[in-house]
């Protein structure tokens, strides 16, 4: 249990002060993502610890610094879980760095991403002020919403300070079901899954074969396993725990991993390189080594977005280019929150 | 800040005429009536003009001109907001929705709908259900409220606690921006890069942009549904149960509660079959697979009688569903037949404090000499305190509003907020500065000036101004205040 947020807050003023710029380190295990920026580390490591966890309020507050596992050990005597389930590319990774990278795991289109589970932050602005947006409760429509404004922010807004979430229980039983087909049949039959009212958490496409899971009421569980195709798999949870910190084998080796983020159903394109289809067709990675430009052309195609997410030109633009006017709002924003640029320049886009 | 607009009504509906069909643009004070406030009726104000552009080049046009001007625009959907959030400007024009009311589209294997703002939000769950799927949100005005205006205040209904309030449940809107422009924010996945601007835009209320478009998510109707009615003789014990259903490890699609005046008055009206000598009565939603359903239902009916409710009924049906549905759902109505007018609060609380805080309130209640009627979303702790008053006795609702003043201080006081779903508008402008500090009031400014500079964008709503325009410093005593018809 630490709270240095008056020495974080100290350092943003005099950082500010004498113009320099800050990068703002979690627990550095997404290092990977985002542009490459030069600027002074500002460690959150230390800022770390639960300040309140009340499991019958499903609400637990804690400092941005704090690593993952010590809040899953946490909610695991409780029963209750973080139901996005975050990514943890190492044991280093925060919640500080899961909320402003926007991480959320396989179960994501079921069962929500980090920032629907958001209530609430603390967060240093720019100008050294330490804010309070949203709060302790499961619904906040007071003042805009600063809190999930931070989702996929990249740090570019300000210290995120403190977060607080809602938590679940923990589902009674949960059953992974495997079988082999094509992408394109997999995402035909996920799709279809998806529309049905059944207990269905995560599909996963990869190397040959659709991971169907199912969570729930045992009774729920078992009667849509004896209905539907595919046979239960294994250490099921093994598997959707490297398929979430990206340990399979698919994602081993040096080549730029590509995230889409699109329409669940559209087409996948004929590109050069190797697939992973991810939360029942909405993420789709891709091992290739090209250019953000005609990824682009292929995400929007596909509805949605492209990021080059690991490996490759990071000191070029990573993310999914936006519309100039949506250029314009989002440097007003970051203007808004940080006027001397003093956060994380250039880690979301050069021009931020 | 911009000035008042130099331009008359006149000269601004001439403009209007000349791309909007002319009689869409509503320049005479009998027509202009309907618009002059929204669901909280107490606060009244006549525009300048209203307009009803057909078009998203209309909406465009119109936005290009009162943005030369400087005139202040005030979007509106279907006017049943409980915040004064679509009351007109005096020197604005009220820009409805309405006309924009076709479902565009709808992507039954991707489960998602385009739909336009004017639609209405049960209509995408009505045009939806022939492909088994429904649109999650459900406000109790569903059957009138709109899409757009559930964008803008972030709506939530009695089954947000499984299925998520409206920034939940979508993907992608367009939006026109003060300039005129039109962007898109959000795609067709879950999420886009850089930082979240679909959230901020959820829950606006229309100071930010003018929402043309919205993608919807849409969700499979489950199996089945079936919803548990228990009377608990205290408050007290009530709350335990809500507390109760969750530990087990229950997360109930809705899980609402009503204190005695809720109930008797909603019982009165819906004849729902309602425990009327009960102190608190739960309503706890389960919804799911059948065998999930029959598992879960049994554990609910259970602990409730284990915790000490006086009676326990189960839906049997889909029509016994529904009725037993009715009584909350129509519990706003259902009140105002008992007293002449009522005042409907919106704080949301920790759940733990519920007992605290409904204990607190009957003394107030008793100070105040005003009945309240409690219902509230139980699962995710907003209450709805319906204050009872009668607005042809002069200054009570000065003392209604001042009580209401008091039990938002309250919620906040024990670690909640102002407003769960209904929004800050004009309404809770006042108790802005009890939730937040100033340093944050300044940065929600600081927001609002990166979408809209001049403040035109339904000015004098949601945000206070603090420091920088004295005009609206004096907000919380210019605003118009009418008795209710
Ligand atoms: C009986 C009753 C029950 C209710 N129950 C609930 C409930 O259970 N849950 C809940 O959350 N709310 C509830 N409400 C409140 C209200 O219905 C919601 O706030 C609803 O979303 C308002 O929709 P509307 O179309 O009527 O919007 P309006 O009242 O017309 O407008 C609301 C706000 O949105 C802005 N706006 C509207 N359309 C747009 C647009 N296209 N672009 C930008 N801004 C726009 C307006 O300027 C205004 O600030 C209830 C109201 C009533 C009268």
């Amino acid at each position: 249990m630490n709270d240095i947020s008056l020495a974080l807050q100290e350092q943003v003023i005099s950082a500010r002060s004498e113009g320099r710029k800050i990068a703002i380190v979690g627990g550095g295990s997404k290092a990977f993502m985002g542009r490459q920026i030069e600027a002074e580390p500002l460690a959150l490591a230390e800022h770390r610890g639960i300040i309140s966890y009340h499991p019958v309020e499903l609400v637990l507050r804690v400092r941005a610094g704090t690593p993952l596992t010590e809040i899953i050990a946490a909610l695991d005597e409780q029963d209750q879980m973080l139901a996005f389930d975050p990514p943890q590319f190492g044991p280093t990774s925060t919640i500080g760095g899961t909320l402003a990278c926007n991480q959320s795991g396989p179960g994501r289109p079921w069962q929500g991403s980090v920032r629907d589970h958001v209530l609430g932050i603390q967060l240093i602005n720019g100008l050294g002020e330490h804010l309070r947006f949203g709060g302790q409760v499961m619904k906040n429509v007071a003042g805009y919403d600063v809190s999930r404004l931070m989702a996929g922010s990249m740090g570019t807004l300000g210290v995120i300070t403190e977060i607080s979430l809602k938590v679940l229980p923990k589902p009674a039983m949960e059953l992974t079901l495997v079988e082999e087909m094509d992408a394109y049949r997999a995402i035909e039959v996920m799709n279809q899954r998806a529309g049905l009212p059944k207990p269905m958490t995560a599909a996963c496409w990869s190397q040959g074969k659709l991971y169907t899971r199912l969570a729930g009421a045992a009774s729920a569980v078992d009667a849509t396993a004896n209905h539907w195709s595919g046979q239960p798999l294994e250490e099921a949870e093994q598997f959707w725990q490297q398929l979430r910190d990206q340990q399979l084998f698919y994602f081993t080796g040096d080549k730029p991993l590509w995230r889409f983020s699109v329409g669940s159903a559209a087409e996948n394109p004929d590109l050069d390189g190797s697939w992973l289809i991810d939360w029942g067709g909405s993420q789709r990675w891709l091992r290739a080594s090209a250019e953000l430009e005609s990824m682009q052309d292929k995400a929007a195609q596909m509805g949605g977005q492209v990021a080059l997410f690991r490996g490759g030109d990071r000191s070029s633009e990573v993310f999914h280019p936006q519309p100039l006017a949506l250029q314009q709002i989002q440097k007003r924003i970051k203007n808004s929150f940080d006027p001397d640029g003093v956060f994380n320049p250039g880690r979301l886009y050069r021009w931020l | 800040m911009s000035d008042a607009p130099s331009i008359s009504r006149e000269q601004l509906a001439q403009q209007f005429r000349r791309f909007i069909n002319p009689e869409y643009v509503i320049s005479d004070s009998e027509t202009q009536k309907p618009y002059e406030c929204d669901g909280l009726s107490m606060y009244c104000e006549m525009p300048m003009l209203v307009v009803l552009p057909e078009t998203v080049d209309q909406v465009q046009e119109v936005m290009r001109i009162c943005h030369q001007q400087g005139v202040p625009v005030v979007a509106r959907g279907a006017g049943t907001g409980l915040c004064a959030g679509a009351m007109p400007n005096e020197e604005g024009i009220v820009l409805s929705l309405a006309k924009f009311n076709r479902i565009l589209s709808i992507d039954a294997k991707a489960r998602t709908a385009r739909v336009q703002p004017g639609v209405r939000n049960l209509a995408i769950s009505e045009a939806c259900a022939s492909y088994g799927l429904y649109y999650g949100p459900d406000p109790s005005s569903q059957i009138a409220c709109t899409i757009g205006g559930n964008v803008a205040e972030n709506s939530g209904g009695v089954h947000c606690l499984k299925y998520g309030l409206t920034v939940h449940n979508i993907l992608q809107i367009e939006m026109i921006t003060v300039e005129g422009d039109k962007v898109t924010v959000g795609s067709e996945g879950l999420d886009s890069c850089g930082m979240d601007l679909l959230a901020l835009l959820t829950g606006s209320e229309g100071l930010l942009g003018i929402i043309t478009e919205i993608t919807v998510k849409l969700l499979p109707i489950p199996e089945q549904a079936q919803v548990v009615v228990a009377g608990f003789d205290s408050v007290k014990k009530a709350g335990d149960a809500v507390g109760g259903v969750i530990s087990r490890g229950i997360i109930p699609a809705g899980l609402e509660m009503m204190d005695t005046h809720a109930i008797c008055a909603a019982e009165d009206f819906a004849q729902a079959g309602y425990p009327k000598d009960a102190k608190a009565l739960l309503l706890c939603e389960v919804d799911g697979t059948a065998e999930e359903v029959y598992e879960h239902i049994e554990l609910v009916e259970n602990l409730f009688a284990e915790l000490g409710a006086t009676s326990v009924r189960t839906s049997q049906n889909e029509s016994e569903r529904a009725l037993l549905w009715k009584g909350r759902k129509s519990a706003f109505p259902a009140v105002g037949r008992i007293s002449p007018d009522y005042y409907c609060m919106d704080g949301t609380i920790p759940r733990g404090q519920l007992a605290h805080v409904l204990t607190e309130m009957e003394k107030m209640s008793e100070h105040y000499g005003l009945r309240v009627a409690n219902v509230f979303h139980a699962g995710d702790g907003n209450l709805h305190p319906l204050i009872l008053f009668d607005a042809n006795i002069p200054g009570e609702f000065d003392k209604t509003e001042e009580f209401g003043g008091k039990i938002l201080e309250l919620c906040v006081e024990v670690g909640g907020c102002i407003t769960g779903e209904h929004g800050v508008g004009i309404e809770k402008i006042r108790q802005m500065p009890v939730q937040f500090n100033d340093q944050e009031l300044a940065q929600f400014q600081r927001i609002k000036d990166a979408f809209d500079p001049g403040w035109t964008l339904n000015p004098g709503k949601g945000i206070p101004i603090l420091k920088r325009c004295q005009e609206y410093r004096a907000i919380s005593t210019e605003t118009t205040k009418v008795a209710p018809q």
